[in-house]
């Protein structure tokens, strides 16, 4: 995509004056780095660090078929999810391929999906194809939207000195609307780093504002290098590396969010249901690089002089300092394999999800 | 960003100190600012025999992977082997103890004079 036409997020400003790396993702000119992505790194594992990514779209679903709808679109069950909910969910092909992995939420008027910023325009055709039969309003808000993330131990900290709203009370995967520093937010206990935090939803215009008030009370600006670092050590999925339109969500390790016997038959229930039956196509492993090098995304996973799978993302854990990866395999790959590193069979070994868990 | 006048450079990036047969390599401040923090560096055996522009191993940051060229043809004397375990010397020495090998040169090649990277730095801006 040509530079021009790229869009730029309501914090743009601030990143260019704080010195940030700009480079087109997704349709975007985002911060990829500010100082440094180790650093940053840290900053989030240690103390607290702020992301834009405002990239990312909402959709909102009202009226009186809401539920049915979404029910009908995504993997999880959200007749479950209570008000001021929110769940981790994949929105299916009828084959069982992913088209994109959402957060729900509930809304007292219906729900706010949060899709990929590179699916966007994609789901939100999905989902009006899939659900024209319905008496639902299925709406596009991303440009109503700013969205900041606040991860890291010290991140309850700092949001307190800002809003009213008892964070203390508001538990893992839950939100309120509130203010932060006097303006709406809707306050979301929820993230991608491993880390306690929060997502922030608020109006585009307050957006550089709230940022300052964060970044003022100690918070470090945080670019999408490290949220990447962040969520590979946390074991969490990217789309277009774990998951895409030949991957399912069980086969990318996600079936916790797929609920094969929720009451309305969602979009690939079916083919799902058959693949857990007949048994995985391919299965996603962690694995750390025992040998010299650092895989990376595309490179073949070997064994036994055969090629069976293929790295989906891999990087130097900075918290770790090893070289580790995520790789869809063949499912019956033993726990050691072969890591193809520009040309080399470098040795690695599987090891349990997630690499990094913090303390609680 | 630092171009020393004394030091030759290549396009790709890497610069070279040439003291009577040996010429010293490295990256350049620009390239190790554009790769962000060094993790990883893959290095070529001593003794291998290099032809000018071929690919003899390879700069790792976090997020990406740069591979490094031979500015001059020649013979791999020496490495910089403290890179193993301190891989971040070249981003904050790239010039000294950021270097990466020493080559025994054995021909010519055509090296850009300070001036001239700095000029093409600015080109490709």
């Amino acid at each position: 995509m040509a530079e021009g036409t790229l869009r730029r997020t309501p914090l743009f400003e601030e990143h260019r004056a704080l010195g940030a790396r700009l480079v087109p993702f997704a349709g975007w000119e985002m911060p990829v780095q500010y100082e440094g992505i180790k650093a940053e790194h840290e900053a989030v594992r240690e103390r607290a660090g702020l992301f834009d990514v405002s990239h990312m779209g909402e959709v909102t679903f009202t009226g009186p078929q809401a539920e049915e709808a979404v029910q009908r679109l995504v993997t999880r069950d959200v007749s479950r999810l209570s008000p001021g909910q929110a769940g981790y969910a994949a929105v299916c092909y009828e084959d069982g391929g992913t088209v994109d992995d959402v957060l729900v939420y509930r809304t007292p008027d219906g729900f706010l999906v949060v899709v990929n910023a590179a699916n966007r325009e994609g789901d939100v055709s999905y989902f009006l194809e899939h659900t024209e039969d319905l008496d639902v309003e299925v709406k596009d808000e991303s440009d109503d939207w700013a969205l900041l993330a606040l991860q890291g131990p010290e991140a309850a900290s700092i949001l307190g000195r800002f809003t009213e709203t008892d964070l203390s009370s508001l538990g893992y995967y839950r939100y309120e609307v509130g203010e932060v520093g006097g303006r709406y937010a809707l306050i979301s206990r929820t993230g991608y780093t491993g880390e306690d935090g929060f997502e922030l939803y608020v109006r585009p215009d307050k957006a550089p504002a709230i940022w300052k008030d964060l970044v003022g009370a100690g918070a470090t600006p945080t670019g999408l290098g490290a949220r990447d670092t962040l969520r590979l050590e946390a074991g969490m999925c990217l789309y277009g590396n774990e998951l895409d339109a030949e991957t399912t969500p069980l086969e990318a390790g996600i079936g916790f969010a797929v609920h094969l016997e929720k009451p309305v038959e969602f979009v690939g229930q079916e083919a799902l249901r058959r693949e857990k039956e007949e048994g995985l196509r391919k299965k996603l492993v962690g694995f750390e690089v025992e040998g010299r090098g650092i895989a990376r995304h595309g490179h073949e996973v070997a064994s036994g002089g055969e090629v069976v799978g293929e790295v989906t993302s891999g990087t130097l854990s900075p918290t770790l300092n090893r070289a580790i990866g995520l790789a869809l395999v063949e499912p019956d790959v033993e726990d050691s394999f072969k890591v193809v590193i520009r040309g080399k069979a470098v040795a690695a070994r599987a090891v349990g999800l997630p690499f990094y868990k913090r303390a609680r | 960003m630092s171009v020393p006048g004394e030091l030759q450079y290549t396009k790709t990036h890497e610069w070279v100190r040439i003291e009577g047969e040996t010429a010293t390599v490295g990256i350049t401040e620009h390239a190790q600012d554009e790769l962000g923090d060094v993790v990883f560096v893959e290095l070529p055996e001593s003794g291998r025999t290099l032809d000018a522009g071929e690919a003899f191993g390879a700069v790792e940051s976090v997020k990406a992977v740069s591979d490094l060229y031979a500015p001059l043809p020649g013979e791999v004397v020496e490495v910089n082997e403290s890179l193993g375990d301190n891989p971040e010397k070249i981003n904050e020495d790239p010039y000294g103890e950021g270097w990466i090998l020493k080559l025994r040169v054995s021909g010519e090649a055509d090296l850009l004079s300070a001036e001239d990277y700095e000029n093409f730095l600015k080109e490709t801006e």
